[in-house]
Protein backbone atom coordinates (compact mmCIF):
# COMPACT_ATOMS: atom_id res chain seq x y z
CA UNK A 1 0.00 0.00 0.00
CA UNK A 2 2.92 2.32 0.63
CA UNK A 3 3.91 4.85 -2.20
CA UNK A 4 0.32 4.45 -3.64
CA UNK A 5 -2.46 6.54 -3.76
CA UNK A 6 -5.10 4.68 -1.77
CA UNK A 7 -8.63 4.96 -2.09
CA UNK A 8 -10.93 6.18 0.98
CA UNK A 9 -12.13 2.57 1.81
CA UNK A 10 -8.66 1.11 1.46
CA UNK A 11 -7.30 4.37 4.06
CA UNK A 12 -9.42 3.48 6.43
CA UNK A 13 -9.22 -0.16 6.08
CA UNK A 14 -5.19 0.39 6.89
CA UNK A 15 -6.09 2.79 10.17
CA UNK A 16 -8.14 0.34 11.59
CA UNK A 17 -6.11 -3.24 11.18
CA UNK A 18 -3.93 -4.02 13.69
CA UNK A 19 0.28 -5.03 13.45
CA UNK A 20 -0.94 -8.95 13.60
CA UNK A 21 1.95 -11.28 14.35
CA UNK A 22 0.28 -15.54 13.93
CA UNK A 23 0.09 -18.44 12.76
CA UNK A 24 -0.98 -19.17 9.48
CA UNK A 25 -2.08 -22.83 8.92
CA UNK A 26 -0.45 -25.19 6.53
CA UNK A 27 -1.77 -24.28 2.23
CA UNK A 28 -2.79 -21.04 2.82
CA UNK A 29 -2.51 -19.10 -0.40
CA UNK A 30 -0.34 -15.40 1.48
CA UNK A 31 -0.68 -12.36 -0.71
CA UNK A 32 2.05 -12.69 -2.97
CA UNK A 33 0.61 -16.35 -3.99
CA UNK A 34 2.94 -18.50 -2.21
CA UNK A 35 1.28 -21.10 -0.71
CA UNK A 36 1.96 -22.28 2.69
CA UNK A 37 3.66 -25.91 3.32
CA UNK A 38 3.56 -26.18 6.88
CA UNK A 39 1.95 -23.87 9.29
CA UNK A 40 4.13 -20.46 9.26
CA UNK A 41 4.44 -17.76 12.72
CA UNK A 42 4.68 -14.80 10.61
CA UNK A 43 3.77 -11.23 10.14
CA UNK A 44 0.29 -10.90 8.49
CA UNK A 45 -0.72 -8.66 5.59
CA UNK A 46 -3.51 -7.10 5.53
CA UNK A 47 -6.77 -8.24 7.36
CA UNK A 48 -7.59 -10.86 5.66
CA UNK A 49 -4.25 -12.90 6.55
CA UNK A 50 -4.97 -11.70 9.99
CA UNK A 51 -8.39 -13.07 10.30
CA UNK A 52 -6.70 -16.49 8.79
CA UNK A 53 -4.78 -16.51 11.67
CA UNK A 54 -8.05 -16.83 14.19
CA UNK A 55 -6.94 -17.21 17.94
CA UNK A 56 -2.92 -17.76 16.89
CA UNK A 57 -2.19 -14.28 16.64
CA UNK A 58 -1.05 -11.09 18.69
CA UNK A 59 -1.50 -7.64 18.08
CA UNK A 60 1.68 -6.36 18.13
CA UNK A 61 0.79 -2.80 17.60
CA UNK A 62 -1.63 -3.49 21.10
CA UNK A 63 0.51 -5.22 23.14
CA UNK A 64 3.52 -3.14 22.60
CA UNK A 65 1.76 0.46 23.22
CA UNK A 66 -0.32 -1.17 26.04
CA UNK A 67 3.17 -2.79 27.52
CA UNK A 68 5.00 0.78 27.18
CA UNK A 69 2.15 2.99 28.56
CA UNK A 70 1.60 0.70 31.68
CA UNK A 71 5.55 0.78 32.34
CA UNK A 72 5.13 4.41 32.12
CA UNK A 73 2.68 4.62 34.44
CA UNK A 74 4.32 2.53 37.07
CA UNK A 75 7.65 4.16 36.15
CA UNK A 76 6.22 7.68 37.19
CA UNK A 77 4.71 6.65 40.02
CA UNK A 78 7.05 4.41 41.40
CA UNK A 79 9.57 7.24 41.18
CA UNK A 80 7.23 9.46 43.04
CA UNK A 81 6.51 6.77 45.42
CA UNK A 82 10.89 6.39 45.93
CA UNK A 83 11.14 9.72 46.88
CA UNK A 84 8.18 10.54 48.58
CA UNK A 85 7.42 12.75 51.49
CA UNK A 86 5.29 13.79 53.93
CA UNK A 87 6.71 17.31 53.78
CA UNK A 88 5.95 19.92 51.11
CA UNK A 89 5.68 17.87 48.29
CA UNK A 90 7.42 18.81 44.67
CA UNK A 91 5.32 19.56 41.48
CA UNK A 92 5.49 16.09 40.64
CA UNK A 93 4.48 14.30 43.79
CA UNK A 94 1.49 17.13 43.95
CA UNK A 95 0.48 15.68 41.05
CA UNK A 96 0.33 12.17 41.01
CA UNK A 97 -0.89 12.89 44.86
CA UNK A 98 -4.19 14.41 43.67
CA UNK A 99 -4.60 11.32 41.42
CA UNK A 100 -4.01 9.07 44.03
CA UNK A 101 -6.49 11.25 46.66
CA UNK A 102 -9.18 10.95 43.63
CA UNK A 103 -8.91 7.40 43.50
CA UNK A 104 -8.84 6.99 47.26
CA UNK A 105 -11.73 9.03 48.15
CA UNK A 106 -13.80 7.30 45.20
CA UNK A 107 -13.12 3.85 46.33
CA UNK A 108 -13.80 4.74 49.52
CA UNK A 109 -17.43 6.09 48.81
CA UNK A 110 -18.27 3.05 46.55
CA UNK A 111 -16.04 -0.02 48.26
CA UNK A 112 -17.11 -0.15 52.20
CA UNK A 113 -15.06 -3.85 52.64
CA UNK A 114 -11.01 -4.01 53.32
CA UNK A 115 -9.19 -5.37 50.51
CA UNK A 116 -5.29 -3.62 49.84
CA UNK A 117 -5.70 -5.04 46.33
CA UNK A 118 -9.00 -2.50 45.26
CA UNK A 119 -7.30 0.78 45.53
CA UNK A 120 -4.07 0.41 43.92
CA UNK A 121 -5.99 -2.05 41.25
CA UNK A 122 -8.19 0.98 40.58
CA UNK A 123 -5.63 3.39 40.68
CA UNK A 124 -3.95 1.63 38.02
CA UNK A 125 -6.96 0.78 36.30
CA UNK A 126 -7.79 4.67 35.94
CA UNK A 127 -4.24 5.88 35.00
CA UNK A 128 -3.48 3.27 32.11
CA UNK A 129 -7.16 3.20 30.75
CA UNK A 130 -6.58 6.91 30.80
CA UNK A 131 -2.95 6.62 28.50
CA UNK A 132 -4.12 4.34 26.08
CA UNK A 133 -6.82 6.60 25.66
CA UNK A 134 -4.56 9.50 25.30
CA UNK A 135 -3.31 8.11 22.17
CA UNK A 136 -6.69 8.67 20.42
CA UNK A 137 -5.55 12.44 20.42
CA UNK A 138 -2.45 12.20 18.76
CA UNK A 139 -3.45 12.90 14.95
CA UNK A 140 -4.11 9.39 12.97
CA UNK A 141 -2.05 9.74 10.57
CA UNK A 142 1.26 10.68 12.34
CA UNK A 143 2.51 7.50 14.01
CA UNK A 144 1.09 4.87 11.16
CA UNK A 145 3.10 6.97 8.33
CA UNK A 146 6.52 7.60 10.66
CA UNK A 147 5.92 3.76 10.91
CA UNK A 148 5.22 2.86 7.40
CA UNK A 149 8.57 4.91 6.11
CA UNK A 150 10.62 2.55 9.33
CA UNK A 151 8.95 -0.42 6.80
CA UNK A 152 6.12 -1.26 9.44
CA UNK A 153 2.87 -1.75 7.13
CA UNK A 154 0.85 -1.12 9.90
CA UNK A 155 -0.12 0.24 13.11
CA UNK A 156 -2.41 1.18 15.84
CA UNK A 157 -1.54 3.09 17.95
CA UNK A 158 -4.69 3.13 20.24
CA UNK A 159 -4.71 0.17 22.20
CA UNK A 160 -8.20 0.96 23.97
CA UNK A 161 -9.68 0.51 20.23
CA UNK A 162 -8.62 -3.13 20.17
CA UNK A 163 -11.42 -5.42 21.59
CA UNK A 164 -8.58 -7.90 22.94
CA UNK A 165 -7.35 -5.11 25.41
CA UNK A 166 -10.45 -3.78 26.44
CA UNK A 167 -11.66 -7.17 26.87
CA UNK A 168 -9.04 -8.62 28.61
CA UNK A 169 -8.65 -6.04 31.20
CA UNK A 170 -12.47 -7.01 31.36
CA UNK A 171 -11.84 -10.67 31.83
CA UNK A 172 -9.35 -9.85 34.01
CA UNK A 173 -11.71 -7.98 36.35
CA UNK A 174 -14.24 -10.63 35.81
CA UNK A 175 -11.56 -13.46 37.39
CA UNK A 176 -11.07 -10.79 40.42
CA UNK A 177 -14.87 -10.84 40.82
CA UNK A 178 -15.60 -14.89 40.76
CA UNK A 179 -12.38 -14.98 43.60
CA UNK A 180 -13.55 -12.92 46.10
CA UNK A 181 -17.32 -13.88 45.79
CA UNK A 182 -16.20 -17.40 46.23
CA UNK A 183 -13.65 -16.35 48.74
CA UNK A 184 -16.18 -13.59 50.82
CA UNK A 185 -19.18 -16.17 50.05
CA UNK A 186 -17.42 -19.53 50.00
CA UNK A 187 -18.68 -21.87 46.90
CA UNK A 188 -22.01 -22.82 48.40
CA UNK A 189 -22.75 -18.74 49.28
CA UNK A 190 -22.04 -18.11 45.62
CA UNK A 191 -23.67 -20.94 43.91
CA UNK A 192 -26.79 -19.90 46.35
CA UNK A 193 -26.78 -15.98 44.71
CA UNK A 194 -26.99 -17.62 41.73
CA UNK A 195 -29.93 -19.79 41.61
CA UNK A 196 -32.25 -18.62 44.65
CA UNK A 197 -31.95 -15.09 43.54
CA UNK A 198 -34.41 -13.24 42.59
CA UNK A 199 -37.16 -16.27 43.13
CA UNK A 200 -36.67 -18.16 46.36
CA UNK A 201 -37.93 -21.33 45.68
CA UNK A 202 -36.41 -24.69 44.62
CA UNK A 203 -38.93 -24.90 41.30
CA UNK A 204 -37.35 -21.26 40.14
CA UNK A 205 -33.60 -22.52 39.96
CA UNK A 206 -33.16 -23.15 35.80
CA UNK A 207 -35.27 -19.28 35.92
CA UNK A 208 -32.73 -18.31 38.52
CA UNK A 209 -29.69 -19.98 37.29
CA UNK A 210 -30.40 -18.38 33.93
CA UNK A 211 -31.19 -14.79 34.53
CA UNK A 212 -28.05 -14.68 37.29
CA UNK A 213 -25.69 -16.43 34.90
CA UNK A 214 -26.55 -13.71 32.10
CA UNK A 215 -26.55 -10.61 34.98
CA UNK A 216 -23.01 -12.13 35.47
CA UNK A 217 -21.83 -12.57 32.35
CA UNK A 218 -22.90 -9.30 30.96
CA UNK A 219 -21.10 -7.23 33.53
CA UNK A 220 -17.51 -8.00 32.36
CA UNK A 221 -18.74 -7.55 28.58
CA UNK A 222 -20.72 -4.16 28.66
CA UNK A 223 -17.10 -3.44 30.44
CA UNK A 224 -15.07 -4.30 28.09
CA UNK A 225 -17.23 -3.25 25.08
CA UNK A 226 -18.18 0.24 26.40
CA UNK A 227 -14.41 1.44 26.50
CA UNK A 228 -14.01 -0.43 23.04
CA UNK A 229 -16.81 0.81 21.60
CA UNK A 230 -16.50 4.82 22.87
CA UNK A 231 -12.74 4.38 21.38
CA UNK A 232 -13.21 2.50 18.47
CA UNK A 233 -16.04 5.08 17.34
CA UNK A 234 -14.24 8.23 18.19
CA UNK A 235 -10.92 6.95 16.14
CA UNK A 236 -13.04 6.28 13.54
CA UNK A 237 -14.25 9.60 13.45
CA UNK A 238 -10.84 11.02 13.68
CA UNK A 239 -10.23 8.65 10.20
CA UNK A 240 -13.21 9.89 8.80
CA UNK A 241 -12.31 13.85 9.88
CA UNK A 242 -8.65 12.67 7.78
CA UNK A 243 -10.11 11.23 5.28
CA UNK A 244 -11.46 15.23 4.25
CA UNK A 245 -7.66 16.23 4.12
CA UNK A 246 -7.68 14.65 0.55
CA UNK A 247 -11.03 16.85 -0.71
CA UNK A 248 -9.18 19.88 -1.21
CA UNK A 249 -8.40 22.93 0.54
CA UNK A 250 -11.76 24.15 1.76
CA UNK A 251 -12.60 20.58 2.96
CA UNK A 252 -8.73 20.17 4.20
CA UNK A 253 -9.54 23.66 6.04
CA UNK A 254 -13.32 22.55 7.35
CA UNK A 255 -11.56 19.14 8.18
CA UNK A 256 -9.22 20.85 10.37
CA UNK A 257 -11.56 22.45 12.40
CA UNK A 258 -13.70 19.53 13.06
CA UNK A 259 -10.68 17.56 14.33
CA UNK A 260 -9.84 20.64 16.33
CA UNK A 261 -13.25 20.17 18.29
CA UNK A 262 -13.25 16.70 18.20
CA UNK A 263 -10.01 16.45 19.72
CA UNK A 264 -11.36 18.90 22.84
CA UNK A 265 -14.80 17.15 23.18
CA UNK A 266 -12.55 13.97 22.97
CA UNK A 267 -10.49 14.99 26.15
CA UNK A 268 -13.24 14.68 27.97
CA UNK A 269 -14.49 11.34 26.24
CA UNK A 270 -11.37 9.67 27.26
CA UNK A 271 -11.01 10.80 31.00
CA UNK A 272 -14.90 9.69 31.11
CA UNK A 273 -14.43 6.31 29.81
CA UNK A 274 -11.23 5.44 32.01
CA UNK A 275 -13.54 7.10 35.28
CA UNK A 276 -16.32 5.11 34.03
CA UNK A 277 -13.91 1.64 34.19
CA UNK A 278 -12.27 2.21 37.08
CA UNK A 279 -15.85 3.09 38.75
CA UNK A 280 -17.79 -0.33 38.00
CA UNK A 281 -14.65 -2.12 38.18
CA UNK A 282 -14.55 -1.15 41.69
CA UNK A 283 -18.95 -1.44 42.15
CA UNK A 284 -18.40 -5.19 40.57
CA UNK A 285 -15.63 -5.95 43.34
CA UNK A 286 -17.95 -4.29 45.87
CA UNK A 287 -21.10 -6.92 44.59
CA UNK A 288 -18.06 -9.53 44.81
CA UNK A 289 -17.75 -8.44 48.25
CA UNK A 290 -21.46 -8.20 49.76
CA UNK A 291 -22.39 -11.13 51.83
CA UNK A 292 -26.15 -11.43 51.95
CA UNK B 1 -13.49 -8.30 15.87
CA UNK B 2 -10.74 -10.35 15.76
CA UNK B 3 -10.23 -12.48 18.90
CA UNK B 4 -6.58 -13.63 19.76
CA UNK B 5 -3.38 -14.42 21.99
CA UNK B 6 -3.64 -10.62 22.96
CA UNK B 7 -6.44 -10.56 25.41
CA UNK B 8 -4.56 -13.00 27.20
CA UNK B 9 -1.41 -10.78 26.89
CA UNK B 10 -2.99 -8.39 27.93
CA UNK B 11 -4.70 -9.96 31.28
CA UNK B 12 -0.83 -10.94 32.29
CA UNK B 13 0.51 -7.45 31.97
CA UNK B 14 -2.60 -6.20 33.61
CA UNK B 15 -1.91 -8.44 36.65
CA UNK B 16 1.71 -7.40 36.17
CA UNK B 17 0.70 -3.42 36.76
CA UNK B 18 -1.38 -4.46 38.86
CA UNK B 19 0.65 -6.24 41.01
CA UNK B 20 3.10 -3.75 40.50
CA UNK B 21 1.57 -1.17 41.98
CA UNK B 22 -0.06 -2.61 45.10
CA UNK B 23 3.50 -3.24 45.97
CA UNK B 24 5.77 -0.55 45.06
CA UNK B 25 3.07 2.66 44.47
CA UNK B 26 0.42 2.71 46.71
CA UNK B 27 1.76 2.13 49.86
CA UNK B 28 4.50 3.97 49.95
CA UNK B 29 2.10 7.46 48.33
CA UNK B 30 -0.23 6.39 51.22
CA UNK B 31 1.77 6.38 54.06
CA UNK B 32 3.37 9.46 53.44
CA UNK B 33 -0.11 11.29 52.75
CA UNK B 34 -1.37 9.93 55.60
CA UNK B 35 1.86 11.19 57.86
CA UNK B 36 1.19 14.44 56.26
CA UNK B 37 -2.41 14.28 56.85
CA UNK B 38 -1.39 13.33 60.80
CA UNK B 39 0.98 16.02 60.95
CA UNK B 40 -0.99 18.81 59.52
CA UNK B 41 -3.87 17.50 62.09
CA UNK B 42 -0.97 17.61 64.97
CA UNK B 43 0.12 21.16 63.65
CA UNK B 44 -3.57 22.63 63.64
CA UNK B 45 -4.34 21.38 67.45
CA UNK B 46 -1.23 22.42 68.42
CA UNK B 47 -1.87 25.63 67.12
CA UNK B 48 -5.00 25.51 68.77
CA UNK B 49 -3.41 24.67 71.88
CA UNK B 50 -0.51 27.66 71.65
CA UNK B 51 -3.90 30.23 71.37
CA UNK B 52 -5.73 29.22 73.83
CA UNK B 53 -2.16 28.78 76.08
CA UNK B 54 -1.97 32.69 75.24
CA UNK B 55 -5.34 33.34 76.15
CA UNK B 56 -4.54 31.88 79.13
CA UNK B 57 -1.33 33.99 79.95
CA UNK B 58 -2.57 36.93 79.03
CA UNK B 59 -4.99 36.58 81.18
CA UNK B 60 -2.71 35.83 83.89
CA UNK B 61 -0.35 38.41 83.26
CA UNK B 62 -3.39 41.06 83.17
CA UNK B 63 -4.22 39.16 86.64
CA UNK B 64 -0.43 40.38 87.77
CA UNK B 65 -0.92 43.65 86.33
CA UNK B 66 -3.66 44.44 88.12
CA UNK B 67 -2.44 43.13 91.41
CA UNK B 68 0.70 45.06 91.05
CA UNK B 69 -1.49 47.84 90.49
CA UNK B 70 -3.15 48.24 93.42
CA UNK B 71 -0.21 46.89 95.47
CA UNK B 72 1.70 49.97 94.84
CA UNK B 73 -1.42 51.91 94.91
CA UNK B 74 -1.66 50.68 98.45
CA UNK B 75 2.01 51.17 98.90
CA UNK B 76 1.40 54.59 97.92
CA UNK B 77 -1.11 55.27 100.05
CA UNK B 78 0.58 53.94 103.33
CA UNK B 79 3.71 55.98 102.33
CA UNK B 80 1.62 59.44 102.09
CA UNK B 81 -0.23 58.02 105.87
CA UNK B 82 3.41 57.42 107.15
CA UNK B 83 5.12 60.83 105.70
CA UNK B 84 2.04 62.89 106.82
CA UNK B 85 2.31 60.48 110.49
CA UNK B 86 6.16 61.39 110.59
CA UNK B 87 5.34 65.51 109.77
CA UNK B 88 2.59 64.77 112.39
CA UNK B 89 5.51 63.62 115.12
CA UNK B 90 8.15 65.78 113.93
CA UNK B 91 5.22 68.70 114.31
CA UNK B 92 4.38 66.90 118.07
CA UNK B 93 8.13 67.05 119.24
CA UNK B 94 8.74 70.53 117.82
CA UNK B 95 5.70 71.44 119.84
CA UNK B 96 6.72 69.51 122.64
CA UNK B 97 10.58 70.68 122.39
CA UNK B 98 9.23 74.52 122.15
CA UNK B 99 6.65 74.19 125.04
CA UNK B 100 10.04 72.99 127.09
CA UNK B 101 12.59 75.22 126.04
CA UNK B 102 9.75 78.04 126.49
CA UNK B 103 9.31 76.17 130.30
CA UNK B 104 12.89 76.07 130.82
CA UNK B 105 13.62 79.88 129.75
CA UNK B 106 10.37 81.05 131.96
CA UNK B 107 11.77 79.05 134.77
CA UNK B 108 15.40 80.73 134.51
CA UNK B 109 13.27 83.81 134.08
CA UNK B 110 11.67 83.44 137.22
CA UNK B 111 14.88 81.97 139.18
CA UNK B 112 16.59 85.43 137.94
CA UNK B 113 13.76 87.31 139.00
CA UNK B 114 13.39 85.48 141.98
CA UNK B 115 17.58 86.20 142.74
CA UNK B 116 17.00 89.69 141.88
CA UNK B 117 14.38 90.45 144.44
CA UNK B 118 16.45 88.53 146.90
CA UNK B 119 19.59 90.46 146.22
CA UNK B 120 16.98 93.89 146.06
CA UNK B 121 15.95 92.78 149.33
CA UNK B 122 19.43 92.32 150.78
CA UNK B 123 20.18 95.76 149.31
CA UNK B 124 17.01 97.48 150.17
CA UNK B 125 17.10 96.40 154.00
CA UNK B 126 20.97 97.60 153.69
CA UNK B 127 20.02 100.59 152.76
CA UNK B 128 16.80 100.68 154.95
CA UNK B 129 19.08 99.93 157.63
CA UNK B 130 21.68 102.72 156.78
CA UNK B 131 19.00 105.04 156.40
CA UNK B 132 17.08 103.77 159.86
CA UNK B 133 20.85 104.31 161.32
CA UNK B 134 20.99 107.53 159.71
CA UNK B 135 17.50 108.67 161.48
CA UNK B 136 18.16 107.29 164.50
CA UNK B 137 21.53 108.66 164.78
CA UNK B 138 22.45 105.18 166.58
CA UNK B 139 23.98 102.14 165.48
CA UNK B 140 21.71 99.45 165.21
CA UNK B 141 23.35 96.48 166.16
CA UNK B 142 22.89 94.63 163.15
CA UNK B 143 23.17 91.32 164.81
CA UNK B 144 21.06 91.90 167.32
CA UNK B 145 17.70 93.41 164.98
CA UNK B 146 18.77 91.02 161.80
CA UNK B 147 15.39 89.30 162.78
CA UNK B 148 13.88 92.54 162.54
CA UNK B 149 15.85 93.46 159.74
CA UNK B 150 15.24 90.05 158.04
CA UNK B 151 11.25 90.63 158.52
CA UNK B 152 11.08 94.03 156.73
CA UNK B 153 13.12 92.59 154.16
CA UNK B 154 10.77 89.88 153.09
CA UNK B 155 7.96 92.11 153.63
CA UNK B 156 9.54 94.55 151.28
Amino acid sequence: MAGENPTTTEYIQHHLTNLTYGKLPAGYERYDGTVLEADTWTMAHGSAEASAMGFNAFHVDSLAWSFGLGVIFCALFALVAKSVTSGVPGRLQNFVEIIVEFIDNNVKDMFHGRNPLVAPLALTIFVWVFLMNLMDLVPVDVVPSLMMALGVEYHKIVPSTDPNITLGMAVAVFILMLYYSIKIKGLGGFVKELTMHPFNHWLFIPVNLFMELVGLLAKPFSLGLRLFGNMYAGEMIFILIAVMYSAGLFFGLFGGFLQLGWAIFHILVITLQAFIFMVLTVVYLSMAHEDH
Amino acid sequence: MNLNYTLIGQIIFFAVFVLFCMKYVWPPIMAAMQEREKKISDGLAAADRASKDLELAQQKADEELKEAKTKAADLIEQANKRASQIVDEAKETAKTEGDRLLNAAQAEIEQEKNRVREELRAEVSAVALAGAEKILGAEIDASKHSALLDQLASEI
